[in-house]
């Protein structure tokens, strides 16, 4: 994985239905400005900027690294503009990292955001090019098959989605820049909301969010402040459109869960890991996610699920910033999961902190469950 | 750094109209001819580029995915750039050292839309798409601000169409259109580190400098017509290093040509946009990968040395790659 790399800043706007009061490029800067702040350096600092984000349909702007090179101090250096469907925050931070791993630069601002007031996401999703036909409605259409078949199969009780609906929200309660705070969430709240793609509810869904996340990453040289370092990252991705794929437990994830392991020197995760923050958009993906990513046997991670094991007080807590369950500015979602772990093992994630927290894993996936965008970032120096 | 090479390059017959190929149809044999003239089947990383506003839909690169077969689940990612910029990504990639192998491809169907117009919304929404600046009339803004003889401009296009009309990959458009053609096409080329590189094929095309630089994108902070982000981006690539038998240069006007040649301190000796350049063949998000290909391909035949590749992204060259690809003597 080439050179050494940290996460000296984190950089978070506050997450809401909409923000009205800033455009696109001041959404960006917020973020980006915090994370300078955070390391304690500023835009002039900075090699190289990496901007990612979900579809430019979500806010109508085409390729917009163009337009906001001038707000996150871009102009003259190197920009890159990631996108790789749901998954692209994670591999935002992956092609920043990758920059400082491979030696071409010593300081790289990554920014991912989406700006989702700006348009009606579930609707621009669901397009489709003029030579095939859209079967579904949004993410949650395609996806609520797949859970559907993971209960069928992991013989799971129907409750289990609405405790990680219940526990993502719970944990957001501590979570300053959380979007969904819901003070007195409880189960009977969630199971009272009108069922939208069987069998998720209201209240099992993420929201739709305006939202910027940003990271300062170093070379070891270049580090300043408080260091969380990079252990290991990876990517998968796999066609779409492959008949013997398994879409409810996808290989791309399994193979990219061992190949970040491995380098991170992880032989189980349920032990070696402290806390992780993965992407689980729709309450069920909780139980899926524990068995793609070992930890749990396949058909027990409802079970963990269940047992409290993945609560902040748990003994390995997921989510412990409430997720994209709380917080979902699409292109941004993943960083966010990147960012939070690097947080929790710098000691700095505030009220949601996980004591001690040594080893965490930022996960993220995208298209249909086919990308995916892993890292494990630690206290010490790998 | 980690010595890269280009190896392979393959791209479709562009067309000028929808051929009613989708994008995984397009795309697809030309990776299985890069595949064959690199001698290779699977890669360490695979990236790519695309715009999904060419479509007009979201993820227009997932399905394109389809068309590699990529199982087991491979390393990949994607620029919504140039796929000049994807093959950058790669180059980057191949820094680590875990991996010696990478395929980059672009791909582009111009024809499904209006692209002048919808070039419009790659601007800042707020101030500049509401004046209704289309991809012309802000490539005429620079024109303007270079105000070069109309009889330069005119012997560039005249000269583009004459060598497109010899490359049998390009279109064969009128010389009274100064604009470029839409298009649709693909590209794809495969990189090597050295070691590998070298037992592939006889020439390699090293890439022995590369770099990219943006500038603001406001075209009223610019000198339209000077591109710094190319000069520098060329100073960082060390074009001025060596003499430079032939230039791909991803100038969609004649002006930009002008630009370009200067900002990368380009003398007569130069031969540019021997292919036609992308006057010839505009398949926008592979025009620019395209420019890396056409140079590669130069020191692969061993009909040049020494060449120089550019990329471009934003309005009025805002955002520039250059590469330096050299033969080197093993």
């Amino acid at each position: 994985m080439g050179n050494r790399c940290a996460v000296i800043g984190v950089g978070q706007t506050k997450y809401r239905t909409r923000r009205e009061d800033v455009s696109i490029a001041g959404l960006v800067r917020e973020a980006a400005l915090r994370a300078l702040e955070d390391a304690g350096l500023t835009f002039k600092d900075i090699d190289a900027v990496v901007i990612g984000k979900a579809p430019d349909l979500f806010e109508g702007v085409m390729m917009p690294e163009s337009y906001l090179a001038d707000a996150l101090g871009a102009a003259g250096k190197p920009m890159m503009r990631v996108h790789t469907a749901g998954s692209v925050g994670g591999s935002t931070a992956l092609v920043g990292a990758s920059l400082i791993q491979g030696g071409v630069h010593d300081r790289v601002l990554v920014v991912a955001f989406e700006k989702q007031s700006e348009s009606n996401a579930t609707w621009a999703l669901s397009t489709h090019l003029p030579f095939g036909a859209s079967l579904v409605v949004g993410a949650g259409g395609y996806f609520a098959p797949h859970i559907r078949e993971y209960i069928r199969r992991a013989g799971a009780p129907e409750h289990i989605g609405t405790l990680v609906a219940v526990k993502d929200r719970q944990n957001a309660l501590k979570n300053p820049y959380a979007h969904l705070r819901i003070p007195g969430i409880s189960r009977e709240m969630v199971e009272s909301t009108p069922m939208l793609w069987e069998p998720i509810r209201y209240l099992e869904t993420c929201p739709s969010s305006d939202g910027a996340c940003a990271l300062v990453l170093a070379s070891e040289k270049a580090v300043t402040g408080t260091p969380a370092w990079v252990h290991g990252t990876a990517m998968r991705s796999e066609p779409i459109f492959r008949a013997d794929r398994d879409t409810v437990n996808p290989q791309g994830g399994k193979d990219c869960a061992a190949d970040v392991y491995r380098q991170a020197g992880i032989a189980d995760p349920r032990r070696d890991i402290d806390v992780a923050e993965t992407y689980v958009p729709f309450s069920w993906y909780e139980p899926m996610w524990l068995e793609n990513l070992g930890f749990c046997a396949e058909g027990e991670g409802w079970k963990l699920t269940e047992s409290g094991a993945t609560a902040l007080d748990g003994d390995i807590p997921w989510n412990a910033s409430g997720g994209v369950l709380s917080s979902n500015p699409i292109g941004a979602s993943g960083l966010i999961r990147f960012a939070e772990a690097a947080l929790q093992v710098r000691g700095m994630a505030g009220d949601h902190q996980v004591p001690d927290a040594k080893t965490a894993l930022g996960h993220a996936y995208g298209g249909g469950a086919q990308f995916f965008a892993m890292w494990i970032v630690g206290r010490d120096k790998p | 750094m980690r010595e890269v090479a280009i190896v392979a390059f393959a791209q479709t017959k562009h067309t000028d109209h929808d051929t009613g190929q989708n994008e995984a149809e397009l795309i697809g044999p030309v990776i299985e001819e890069v595949r064959a003239k690199a001698g290779l089947r699977d890669f360490g990383f695979t990236c790519s580029g695309s715009c999904d506003y060419l479509a007009g839909a979201p993820f227009s690169f997932v399905a394109a995915l389809d068309a590699l077969g990529a199982w087991p689940p491979i390393q990949e990612s994607h620029v919504e750039m140039d796929g000049a910029f994807a093959l950058y990504e790669a180059w980057v990639r191949l820094q680590h050292g875990d991996v010696d192998t990478a395929l980059v491809y672009g791909f582009g169907k111009s024809s499904l839309g209006s692209l002048r117009e919808i070039m419009t919304l790659q601007l800042d929404p707020y101030y500049l798409v509401p004046l209704g600046l289309d991809q012309t009339s802000y490539a005429g803004l620079q024109a303007g601000a270079l105000d070069a003889p109309k009889e330069t401009l005119d012997a560039i296009v005249r000269r583009s169409r004459h060598d497109g009309r010899a490359n049998p990959y390009a279109l064969d458009v009128p010389d009274d259109q100064p604009e470029p053609p839409i298009t649709d096409g693909a590209a794809a080329i495969v990189l090597a580190v050295r070691e590998v590189a070298e037992g592939l094929v006889a020439r390699p095309a090293h890439i022995t400098g590369i770099a990219h630089r943006i500038e603001p994108h406001y075209l009223g902070m610019r000198d339209l017509a000077r591109s710094t982000s190319a000069a520098d981006a060329a100073l960082a690539a060390g074009v001025g290093k060596g003499p430079v038998d032939v230039a791909e240069l991803h100038a969609q006007y004649a002006h930009e040509e002008l630009i370009l040649r200067d900002a990368l301190g380009l003398g007569a000796d130069t031969v540019v946009n021997p292919s036609g350049g992308p006057l010839a063949a505009n398949p926008v998000m592979a025009t620019g990968l395209i420019r890396f290909g056409e140079a590669a391909q130069r020191i692969l035949d061993g009909t040049a040395s020494r060449a120089v590749a550019h990329a471009t992204s934003g309005p009025c060259l805002q955002h520039n790659l250059v590469a330096v690809l050299e033969a080197l003597d093993g």
